[in-house]
């Protein structure tokens, strides 16, 4: 069986030849109508552009790159076949799965490590702790989401409603009725715990992929209300100089009459103290709901979730109350996002709607299935390949959401089930036409 | 009552597009059972051919209106048919067999990627044609209104019902159609049973982008406006009304696309224009609260 597989694998060159060649013929015509052609707008009327050394550059890249993945993934899996073939299959499955699990306990310590040291080597280097804050704000959102869907199983692309309703809870309290960040974290977390619930009552009864578009509509009917409802939101204009976070009633600001975070401890008072406050801030958060996570799972509701998403009837079967523990995961998620938004107000300063639309929802889930669903450590690194991807790309400018995109849709075909798995099959169903 | 009658010409005008933007989203899901997320993007793909085509047509002073049309179709869904041929073998064959979740993000992925690179190629603004069906019936005048019925919803409608009868047809009573709903009920048996499953899916891909093109078409010719960014509120709208029919029913699709294409209208027209999307998914969200498979979906028993 595994020489025949092998026999596949080595092709002749002219077969090669031929594939690439077919590659490019398919790269001609994705090219002629959206590379070769455009249309330029000349003085209110349009007229056609051509680009054909563009098109031939992009025709030849696509034969010469198909050439080369083609070669490269022939070698690659003829060499994994030898290898297979020394070693037997299934010690091979059970040792991976226990020896994966100590390494990656070095790299979450090890993560951590870093994380808490960050702010000291680069307290100079405002980007670089403004990124990391970026990064964090999308692992607490990741880690929220992971309880809907990671657990729960419950597929939700309207994530960004809650995170939403966290910030502008928090927008609307400090703005209109003076409250402060520390008072406004749980009542905003409650708040959106309620949507979440709101969100979970008319879907209970619903499956799968009728749950994604519910969600989807719902974080859009938030997004239009937003807009729309300008009394309350301030439209699409939104909410300006929102007060930001105090450390225990201590503003973080220049020098004044009262009683500042630098003039208490006696420090030179600097801009910088505000923005490694504002990463501790944001990273005490996101490890506070990494334990509540994590300890959840372990109680009698976290098996719950984990229960119903592997089979419902069963569950109900067993007398789990599916209403409760559907709503209590939405309910939780929400929560968590809800404060992960609370964090994003109070750090911008500003807030609208445009920062809350379904993209922002997409790239959370994204950061939740790269990473491997159910997996915390996952959900870090996604989080930081997804952020850093566009920022490292700043250089490509108009390239990078192309680029980001492309590596989405590259990242998932090379590791389907994310990039740390929470849990690899031993074995697979192996799908018609999966072998080439 | 003027007013509603031209609402309801104007509402299933734009629902016949969203039908067929739709009948995608569920050919797709019934056959393989993931929302391809980049289909709108598709649309939008075949928006844009169709106005670098009209373009090229106009320079070389073709006037006869059917026949620019009928170029413009052809051409737009012989290119759109590569794109979602395309986007099927990169995006999803490989994920074939993998969790759910996958092909979702690798479809999110493909529309990010579209929507970038229509906007990279082809340019960030609006651009606009120049009419090219003008004109229309009047049908009544009540207080100085008048209920006018343009060439361009005649067109729509027409070529709407055209396809949907040609559909129906292929998926019920040719032998691809019989494929076809064998791979929905069963792929592996399907496979053994000597089909190539591989071909059919990409088939699918191919009809459902089709379809899609000729709706982008219309769009272009309707509105004489399109820029990068149409396919995703179409999309959601198609996939909406796919959800709200039964997703992988096809009268389903085309019943959920003119119901939300009313609901729009009618909504704009007597309401609040601002809040027709949120009436749009409360509806969907009240009809599933009591029809959890959608109108015409057939109800999913499960087995333990």
């Amino acid at each position: 069986m595994a020489t025949l597989v092998l026999a596949t694998h080595t092709i002749s060159p002219a077969a090669r030849f031929k594939d690439a060649v077919a590659v490019a013929f398919i790269a001609l015509l994705l090219g002629i109508p959206m590379i070769g052609l455009t249309t330029v707008d000349q003085g209110g009327t349009l007229r056609v552009a051509t680009r054909w050394p563009t098109l031939f550059a992009f025709v030849a890249v696509a034969f010469a790159g198909r050439l080369i993945l083609r070669f490269a993934i022939d070698q690659f899996k003829a060499h994994q076949l030898t290898r297979e073939r020394a070693v037997d299959v299934t010690t091979v499955a059970s040792a991976s799965g226990r020896a994966a699990s100590p390494l990656l306990t070095w790299v979450g310590w090890a993560a951590l490590g870093v994380a808490l040291t960050l702010p000291i080597f680069f307290s100079d280097n405002r980007y670089v702790v403004d990124t990391a804050t970026t990064v964090l704000i999308y692992v607490m959102l990741g880690w929220g989401l992971n309880v809907v869907v990671g657990l729960a199983g419950l597929l939700d692309l309207g994530y960004v409603a809650f995170y939403a309703v966290g910030a502008y809870t928090y927008g609307i309290l400090a703005t209109q009725f003076g409250w402060s960040f520390w008072e406004a974290l749980p009542v905003a977390g409650a708040m959106a715990a309620t949507f979440g619930v709101i969100l979970g009552w008319p879907t209970l009864r619903l499956r799968g992929d009728y749950l994604a578009i519910v969600t989807l509509g719902f974080g859009e009917i938030v997004r239009v209300i937003l807009v729309n409802w300008t009394e309350l939101s301030g439209g699409p204009n939104g909410i300006a100089s929102i007060p930001r976070p105090t450390f225990f009633g201590l503003e973080l600001k220049p020098p004044g009459d009262d009683p500042t975070f630098a003039s208490f401890f006696g420090l030179e008072y600097s801009p910088s103290h505000r923005i490694i406050f504002l990463y501790y801030l944001i990273l005490a958060l996101a490890l506070i709901t990494n334990v509540f996570v994590s300890r959840m799972r372990k109680l009698p509701i976290g098996r719950a979730w984990e229960a119903m998403r592997e089979d419902e009837i069963a569950c109900k079967a067993m007398g789990i109350n599916a209403r409760n523990v559907k709503l209590s995961a939405f309910a939780i998620g929400a929560m968590l996002g809800g404060f992960a938004g609370v964090f994003f107000a109070a750090r911008m300063g500003f807030i609208s709607p445009e920062s809350f639309t379904f993209s922002e929802s997409a790239i959370i889930l994204a950061i939740v299935v790269l990473g491997g669903m159910g997996s915390q450590l996952g959900v870090v690194l996604a989080a930081l390949v997804l952020v850093l991807l566009p920022e490292l790309g700043r250089d490509f400018a108009e390239y990078r959401m192309l680029l980001f995109g492309a590596a989405m849709v590259m990242i998932m075909v090379w590791k389907p089930g994310g990039i740390l798995a929470h849990r690899e099959p031993t074995m697979r169903y192996v799908a018609e036409g999966d072998s080439r | 009552m003027a007013l509603a009658l031209q609402q309801l010409i104007n509402g299933l005008t734009l629902g016949a597009v969203y039908g067929l933007i739709a009948i995608g989203y569920t050919m797709v899901y019934g056959i393989i059972g993931m929302i391809n997320f980049a289909h709108g993007d598709i649309y939008m793909v075949s928006a844009f051919i169709a106005v670098t085509v009209f373009t090229i047509l106009a320079t070389f002073g073709v006037s006869s209106v059917p026949l620019a049309l009928l170029l413009v179709l052809i051409v737009a869904v012989l290119f759109t048919s590569v794109y979602g041929w395309a986007v099927e073998r990169i995006a999803y064959r490989p994920l074939r067999g993998a969790t759910r979740l996958a092909p979702l993000i690798s479809a999110i992925g493909m529309s990010i990627f579209l929507q970038n690179m229509v906007q990279l190629t082809q340019g960030a603004r609006v651009k606009p044609i120049p009419p090219v069906l003008v004109g229309g019936i009047d049908l009544l005048t009540v207080d100085g209104f008048t209920v006018r019925l343009a060439y361009t919803q005649i067109l729509i409608v027409l070529v709407t019902v055209a396809l949907m009868s040609g559909f129906t047809y292929l998926i019920t009573k040719t032998s691809f159609g019989r494929q076809q709903r064998s791979c929905e009920q069963d792929r592996t048996m399907t496979a053994l049973l000597g089909i190539n499953v591989d071909r059919t899916i990409s088939l699918t891909f191919m009809l459902g982008a089709a379809l899609a093109a000729v709706a982008g078409v219309m769009v272009t010719v309707y509105y004489g406006v399109v820029d990068f960014y149409i396919g995703f509120v179409a999309g959601i709208k198609a996939f909406t009304a796919a959800v709200l029919g039964g997703i992988g029913s096809l009268p389903g699709a085309m019943l959920g696309g003119l119901l939300i294409g009313l609901i729009e209208a009618f909504w704009a027209a007597y309401l609040s224009a601002e809040y027709k999307d949120v009436a749009t998914f409360s509806i969907l969200i009240l009809v599933l609260m009591f029809r959890p498979s959608g109108l015409l979906g057939r109800p999913e028993v499960e087995k333990v």
